[in-house]
C-alpha cells in the first residue's frame, strides 16, 4: 500500500519533470530560433572600395563568435527595399528613386549572424574597431531580453528541478525505512546467520529502483501522448507561433531525450533514496 | 575452540557487565553458563557474536582476534556460529522448510543444495513431517526444535543457545536439551546459557557460574548452585 503511495507521487514528481522539460526544450528551441534570425548589420564609409570592403568581410569572418553572414550590396537593398513597398506599384518606385541610380547608394552593408546571442557584444566591439566600418547596427533590446530569458530559463529549472529531486528522494527513504521497520526481524535474523551487508540491502535497493522505474515510466507514457495532443492544438490555434519561430519540436524529438532522462531519473532517485535510508537505519 | 583473555565489558552507567573473564572452551566441549539476572549471560553471548566489542582483553574463536575482524568480515565470521533464542525468532509468514531454507539463502547456497541439506536437518530434529506448517501451527517445543534446524543446517562449528527452553515446558526442555547434546556428540561445541536448574542437574556437563560479571565457579561435571 505505502509502495503505492511512492509510485504515486514519485510518477507527479516525474510527470512535473516530464512538462517542465517539454516546456524548457521548446522555449530554448524558440529562443535559439530567434536568436539565429537576430543579427549584426555592418555598414561601410561613404564610398569605400569593394577590396575593403571584402577586408572588412573576411576579417568578422574570422571570428569564433560568427555563425553565418552575408554581404548584401547596395543593389540589392534597394531591390529587396522596392519589392517590399512597392510591389506591383512602379511609378512610386520611380518617384521615390527621382532619377538617382540607387538610393540606397549607401546602403551596402554585411548581415552577420552569431552563435551565441551572449556573444554579439563582444563581437560588435570588435566590428566597430575595424577601419572603413560606419555603423553597426543590433537589435540590442532584443539580444538582452533573450540572454536573459535564457538565464532566467536555466535557473529556474535548476530550481524546480532540485526541489521535485528532494522530495522524491524524501518519498522513497519514507518507503524504504517502512519496509525495513516491517522486516526488522527478518534482518535481525539474517545477521545473525551471516548474511553479508550486501544480501540484506539489495532487496531494499532494488525495491527503491523499482519503485522509481514504475513512477517515472507512468507518467512518461502519459507525456508521450498528451505532448502530441498539445503540439497539434497549438499549432492549429495559435499559427503565429509558426510565422514568427520554426514551430514546436516534434514528440520524438523531444522524447528521444525526455524517456532515458526520465527513467535514469526516476532510477536515480530510487536507488539515492534507499541507499541513505538503508545507510541511516540497517547497521549491519 | 573459545578463548577469552582478561575480557571486561563496560556500559555507561554502574558496574561492568564483565569484569577481567579468563575462559577456554575445547572444541567438541558442551558448556552451560549459569547465573541470575545481570550475572553477565546475556553481554557473554552478544560479545562471542561480535554484536558488541570488549571494552578490554581479546576474544579468540578458532585462533581468530574477534577484536581484529573488520566490520565487513562479520558475516562471513558468524558463519562459523549457529544461534537460538529464547523466543525463537522464527519467520511467522513462511513455512518450517522456508525457515530452515531461508539460513541457507542467506550464505547464497544454490538450490540443489537447500533442497538436499533442510530435509536431512527437518529429519534430524523430528520436523520431517511437518515441513509445510506455519510456526504458529507448532508448539513450543517445535519452534524451537525449528530454530535448532535453522541453526544447524549450515553446520556451524559452534552452537551458542541463548536460554532455548526459556519458554518450554520439563518436557519440551529435556527434549530441547537431549537434542543438543546429540548435536554435541557429533561434533559441534555447545555453549548454552541458562538460569534453568533442573536441566543444568540432569545433563552433568561443565558448569560456568557468573555473578555480577565475574566467573565464581567452574565445574566439569557441575550442578546448578544458586547464589
Amino acid at each position: 500500500m505505502f509502495s503505492f503511495a511512492s509510485i504515486a507521487t514519485m510518477a507527479a514528481c516525474i510527470f512535473m519533470f516530464g512538462l517542465f522539460f517539454s516546456i524548457v526544450m521548446n522555449f530554448t528551441y524558440m529562443l535559439k530560433s530567434i536568436e539565429t534570425n537576430v543579427g549584426v548589420t555592418v555598414f561601410f564609409e561613404e564610398g569605400l572600395d569593394q577590396a575593403s570592403i571584402d577586408m572588412i568581410g573576411q576579417q568578422i569572418a574570422g571570428r569564433s563568435e560568427v555563425k553565418t553572414m552575408n554581404y548584401v550590396s547596395a543593389d540589392e537593398a534597394w531591390a529587396s527595399f522596392s519589392e517590399k513597398y512597392f510591389e506591383g506599384n512602379e511609378a512610386a518606385a520611380e518617384g521615390f528613386r527621382n532619377n538617382k541610380d540607387n538610393p540606397l547608394a549607401n546602403s551596402a552593408h554585411y548581415e552577420v549572424f552569431v552563435n551565441k546571442i551572449e556573444e554579439q557584444g563582444n563581437l560588435v566591439q570588435y566590428i566597430n574597431s575595424l577601419d572603413g566600418v560606419r555603423k553597426v547596427e543590433q537589435a540590442q533590446q532584443a539580444t538582452a531580453t533573450l540572454s536573459n530569458m535564457n538565464k532566467l530559463i536555466a535557473l529556474v529549472s535548476i530550481v524546480i528541478i532540485l526541489i521535485l529531486l528532494a522530495v522524491s528522494i524524501f518519498l522513497i527513504s519514507n518507503t524504504v525505512s517502512v519496509g525495513i521497520s516491517v522486516r526488522k526481524e527478518e534482518i535481525a535474523i539474517m545477521k545473525y546467520i551471516g548474511a553479508t551487508n550486501l544480501f540484506v540491502r539489495l532487496p531494499f535497493v532494488l525495491e527503491g529502483i523499482i519503485i522509481g522505474l514504475i513512477g517515472a515510466a507512468i507518467p512518461l507514457v502519459a507525456l508521450y501522448f498528451l505532448y502530441q495532443k498539445a503540439v497539434e492544438y497549438i499549432m492549429e490555434r495559435f499559427s503565429i507561433i509558426n510565422q514568427y519561430v520554426s514551430g514546436l519540436l516534434p514528440v520524438n524529438s523531444v522524447f528521444a531525450v525526455l524517456i532515458p532522462v526520465g527513467l535514469i531519473l526516476g532510477m536515480g532517485i530510487g536507488f539515492i533514496g534507499s541507499i541513505f535510508t538503508i545507510r541511516k537505519h540497517l547497521k549491519v | 575452540m573459545i578463548v577469552l583473555e582478561g575480557v571486561t565489558k563496560s556500559y555507561e552507567k554502574g558496574l561492568p557487565a564483565l569484569s577481567n573473564m579468563d575462559l577456554k572452551i575445547e572444541d567438541g566441549e558442551f558448556v552451560f553458563v549459569v547465573g541470575a539476572s545481570g550475572s553477565g549471560k546475556s553481554t557473554f553471548i552478544k560479545l562471542l557474536l561480535k554484536e558488541i566489542e570488549p571494552t578490554e582483553g581479546r576474544i579468540l574463536i578458532d585462533n581468530q582476534d574477534l577484536t581484529k575482524i573488520k566490520r565487513r568480515n562479520v558475516p562471513i565470521f558468524r558463519r562459523k556460529l549457529g544461534v537460538v533464542f529464547q523466543d525463537f525468532r522464527l519467520l511467522k509468514d513462511r513455512t518450517v522448510y522456508e525457515n530452515v531454507a531461508f539460513a541457507q539463502r542467506v550464505i547464497e547456497r544454490p538450490n540443489r543444495v537447500i533442497k538436499r541439506n533442510v530435509p536431512e536437518v527437518l529429519t534430524l530434529m523430528g520436523l520431517a513431517n511437518k515441513y509445510k506448517s506455519l510456526p504458529k501451527e507448532l508448539s513450543g517445543g517445535e519452534q524451537q526444535r525449528v530454530a535448532l534446524a535453522r541453526a544447524l543446517v549450515n553446520k556451524p562449528s559452534i552452537l551458542l543457545a541463548d536460554e532455548p527452553t526459556g519458554n518450554l515446558d520439563p518436557k519440551n526442555s529435556i527434549e530441547i536439551m537431549r537434542l543438543l547434546d546429540e548435536i554435541n556428540a557429533r561434533g559441534t561445541t555447545v555453549v548454552v546459557v541458562t538460569h534453568n536448574r533442573e536441566i543444568v542437574n540432569a545433563m552433568r556437563k561443565r558448569v560456568v557460574r557468573l555473578r555480577k560479571g565475574v566467573i565464581m565457579s567452574d565445574e566439569k561435571e557441575g550442578v546448578y548452585v544458586e547464589d
